[in-house]
C-alpha cells in the first residue's frame, strides 16, 4: 500500500463563501510522486497552494499534510518545505544563513554541524559558491535553487514548489526541472508543483489535477500525457497549448 | 442635417436614418469626431445607422468611438448598425464587438451614508481584531523569551541597536543641542529683565531632561527607525518572506518584532541621555555667551535644581516611546498586503500613529510622574 502524503477532501478555497475560486476539490498525493497542480492564470493555483500549506484558511473541506492539518500551531518543525515563487529569501541574511535558519530554529546542532549541512544542501542545488553571498547578488534561477535548498533543510518528506520554472529562460527552466526530478528520485521526496509551464508538466509531473476558473472545480485529474486526449475541450486546449474556443 | 469637415479631411453628416462618415478619421481628431458624432446622433428615430462606406481610413481609436456611440443608441432602444465597412474595416468592427449587442453595463451604485458608515465600521472591527491578535502574539512571544531566555535568538539584536542607536546619534546630538540653545535664547530677554540670568540653567535643565530630550529623540526615532521597520516588514510581506517564516514554523512576531522592540527599548533611553547632555550644553552656550555666566556658575546652578528623578523620569518616558514606536512600525509593516503602494501607506501610517502615540503617552506619563523629583 502506498502512503498518502497529502490528502484533500471536498476542499473549497477563495476569499469568501459564494465567491469561491475552486469548490469540492478532492485528490491525494502519494509518497514519492511528483504531483502537479495545474491551471491557467487566475484559476486559483496560488490560492490552492497557500491553503494547502496553511497560509489561508479553507472555506470548506479538509486537508491533511502528512497526517495532520497544515496549520502552524503545532509544536515541532513543519512536516513539509515550501519554495515560494520568487524564492522569498531573507535579504538581511546570506544564502547560507537562509538555509541554516530552519536548522537553527528546530535543531540543537552546533554551528559547525549546521554549516556542514547547509553546504551539503547548497551543493545539492549546485550553489555552494554562493554560501556567503547575499540573495540580492543571485539571479532568478539561483534564488529559486537556494530556496529549494532552504525548503530541504530539515529533510521534510514533502516539498511544495510554487512555479519553479516561471520567469526563467528555457534552458535554466529545464535545469530546474531536472534538479527537481533528481531530488525526488534520489531522496525519495514527494513533490507538489504548482505550475502552468507545459515543459515542466510533460517532463517531470507524474500525476496532476487541472484547476478550472469557469467551472470553479478540478476539471481533470490523471497522468498529463493521457490528458491530451481528454474529452473536455478546455482540458485538451490546456495540454496542447491551443486557444481555440472551448 | 449637421455636418462638418475636419482638418485632415473627414466629414460626419446626418442624413435621415443614417450618419454618413467619410474621409480619413484618426484619433488625433478624436475629441472633435466624438463631439460631431454626439451632435449627429441627437434626437434619433427608431433607427440610426453609421455609414462608413466613404471612409478611407478609420483607425482603431475612432472605431472604438463609433462602436461606443452605437452601443449608446442600442441601449436607448434605437436600432443601429455600422454599415458599408470594407473587409479590412469590418474585421476591426468585429474585433471591437461593434457587430453584436452591447454588453450589459453594470452601473456601480454609490454607497449611501448609512452603508458607508457600516462598511467603515466593519473595516475598523477587522483592524481592531487583527490588532488584538498581534498584541496577543506579542505577549506570547515575550512570555516565551522570559521563560526560556537561553533559547532566544539574539544575533540580530546588535545590528538593530547599531542602526537605530549609533547611526542616529549625530542627528540626535545636533537637534537636541539646538533645542537647548533655542530654549535658553528665547528666555534670555526676560531673565535679563528680572536680573535672573542664572535661572537659565533651571529652565533648560528641567525642560530638557523631563520633556524635550525624550520627546525630540522619540520624534527622530519615529522618522528613522519606526518608518524603516514598517517599510522593511511590509516589503518582506510583499515578497512572501513573512509567509516563508511561517511555513518554516518560525513566528514572525518572535523573530522580527521582538528584537526590534528590544532594540528601541535599549536605544531610546541611551540616545535620550546624550540628548540631555547636549541640550544642557546648548543652554550653557547661551548662558556664557549671552548672559555672561561662567560655565562653572551655570553648572552649579544646574546641580542645585536637577535631581536624579528628573533624569530617570525622562529616560523611562523615552523607553516607553521606543517600545510604542517599534510596536506601531512592526504592526503596520506586518499588516501590509500585496503591493508596493501598501508599503508606502504603512510607512506613512507608522509616522502619524507614532507621533500621536508619543504625545498621548507623554501626557499620561507626565501626569503619572508629577510628584517625582519636585
Amino acid at each position: 500500500m502506498t502512503t498518502v502524503m497529502l490528502s484533500v477532501t471536498d476542499l473549497s478555497i477563495g476569499w469568501s463563501e459564494g465567491n469561491a475560486l475552486i469548490e469540492g476539490a478532492t485528490f491525494e498525493v502519494r509518497a514519492g510522486e511528483i504531483f502537479g497542480i495545474l491551471g491557467r492564470s487566475a484559476s486559483g493555483k496560488s490560492t490552492m497552494l497557500r491553503t494547502l500549506i496553511g497560509l489561508e484558511p479553507p472555506l470548506a473541506g479538509s486537508i491533511e499534510v502528512c497526517g495532520r492539518p497544515p496549520d502552524h500551531e503545532h509544536a515541532g518543525p513543519p512536516p513539509f518545505g515550501v519554495m515560494f515563487q520568487q524564492g522569498a529569501l531573507f535579504g538581511a541574511l546570506t544564502v547560507g544563513q537562509n538555509v541554516a535558519l530552519p536548522l537553527e530554529r528546530w535543531t540543537r546542532l552546533p554551528p559547525d554541524a549546521v554549516e556542514a549541512i547547509v553546504r551539503a544542501k547548497l551543493r545539492l542545488v549546485e550553489l555552494e559558491a554562493a554560501y556567503a553571498q547575499p540573495p540580492s547578488t543571485l539571479s532568478g534561477g539561483m534564488r529559486k535553487r537556494a530556496a529549494i535548498a532552504r525548503a530541504l533543510a530539515l529533510e521534510p518528506p514533502l516539498i511544495f514548489l510554487d512555479e519553479p520554472s516561471s520567469g526563467l529562460d528555457p534552458i535554466t527552466s529545464a535545469e530546474i526541472d531536472r534538479l527537481i526530478a533528481t531530488l525526488a528520485h534520489v531522496l525519495g521526496l514527494t513533490v507538489v508543483i504548482v505550475t502552468h509551464e507545459l515543459g515542466s508538466i510533460t517532463t517531470i509531473v507524474d500525476r496532476c489535477v487541472l484547476l478550472d476558473k469557469e467551472s470553479r472545480s478540478i476539471l481533470a485529474a490523471g497522468v498529463p500525457r493521457e490528458l491530451t486526449h481528454h474529452p473536455h475541450p478546455r482540458v485538451r486546449n490546456f495540454f496542447t497549448r491551443s486557444a481555440e474556443a472551448a | 442635417m449637421h455636418h462638418r469637415r475636419g482638418v485632415s479631411g473627414w466629414r460626419i453628416a446626418r442624413d435621415g436614418e443614417r450618419i454618413v462618415i467619410d474621409g480619413e478619421l484618426r484619433i488625433h481628431d478624436g475629441a472633435e469626431i466624438w463631439r460631431e458624432l454626439s451632435l449627429a446622433a441627437a434626437s434619433p428615430g427608431p433607427r440610426l445607422d453609421f455609414d462608413i462606406a466613404g471612409a478611407r481610413v478609420v483607425d482603431g481609436g475612432v472605431m472604438a468611438l463609433l462602436v461606443e456611440r452605437r452601443a449608446i443608441l442600442l441601449r436607448r432602444g434605437v436600432a443601429s448598425e455600422i454599415l458599408g465597412a470594407s473587409e479590412g474595416l469590418q474585421s476591426v468592427v468585429h474585433l471591437l464587438h461593434g457587430d453584436e449587442a452591447p454588453p450589459h453595463v453594470e452601473v456601480q451604485r454609490e454607497l449611501g451614508f448609512v452603508e458607508r458608515v457600516g462598511v467603515e465600521t466593519a473595516k475598523l472591527g477587522t483592524r481592531v481584531q487583527t490588532g488584538v491578535v498581534f498584541l496577543g502574539e506579542l505577549v506570547a512571544s515575550v512570555a516565551g523569551i522570559v521563560r526560556h531566555p537561553a533559547r532566544t535568538d539574539r544575533r540580530g539584536l546588535p545590528a538593530l541597536v547599531v542602526r537605530a542607536g549609533l547611526d542616529g546619534l549625530p542627528i540626535v546630538v545636533l537637534l537636541n543641542f539646538l533645542v537647548g540653545f533655542v530654549m535658553a535664547f528665547q528666555s534670555m530677554r526676560y531673565l535679563q529683565l528680572y536680573g535672573a540670568s542664572p535661572f537659565v540653567a533651571d529652565i533648560v535643565g528641567i525642560s530638557v531632561t523631563r520633556e524635550l530630550a525624550p520627546l525630540m529623540t522619540a520624534v527622530i526615532i519615529t522618522g528613522r527607525s519606526g518608518a524603516a521597520y514598517a517599510a522593511e516588514l511590509g516589503t518582506m510581506r510583499v515578497s512572501e518572506e513573512i509567509d516563508a517564516l511561517q511555513v518554516m514554523g518560525i513566528r514572525p512576531v518572535s523573530y522580527l518584532v521582538v528584537p526590534r522592540i528590544l532594540a528601541l527599548l535599549l536605544v531610546a533611553p541611551a540616545l535620550t541621555l546624550f540628548a540631555d547632555l547636549v541640550g544642557i550644553a546648548g543652554g550653557l552656550v547661551v548662558g556664557v555667551r549671552g548672559l555672561g555666566l561662567t560655565p562653572r556658575g551655570y553648572l552649579s546652578e544646574l546641580r542645585t535644581v536637577i535631581v536624579p528623578g528628573d533624569v530617570w523620569t525622562g529616560l523611562v518616558k523615552s523607553g516607553v516611546f521606543g517600545v510604542a514606536i517599534a510596536i506601531i512600525g512592526c504592526r503596520n509593516g506586518l499588516a501590509t498586503s500585496g503591493s508596493a503602494s501598501e508599503v508606502g501607506r504603512a510607512t506613512t501610517a507608522t509616522v502619524v500613529q507614532s507621533l500621536f502615540a508619543i504625545v498621548l503617552l507623554d501626557t499620561l506619563l507626565t501626569m503619572l510622574f508629577r510628584g517625582v523629583g519636585q
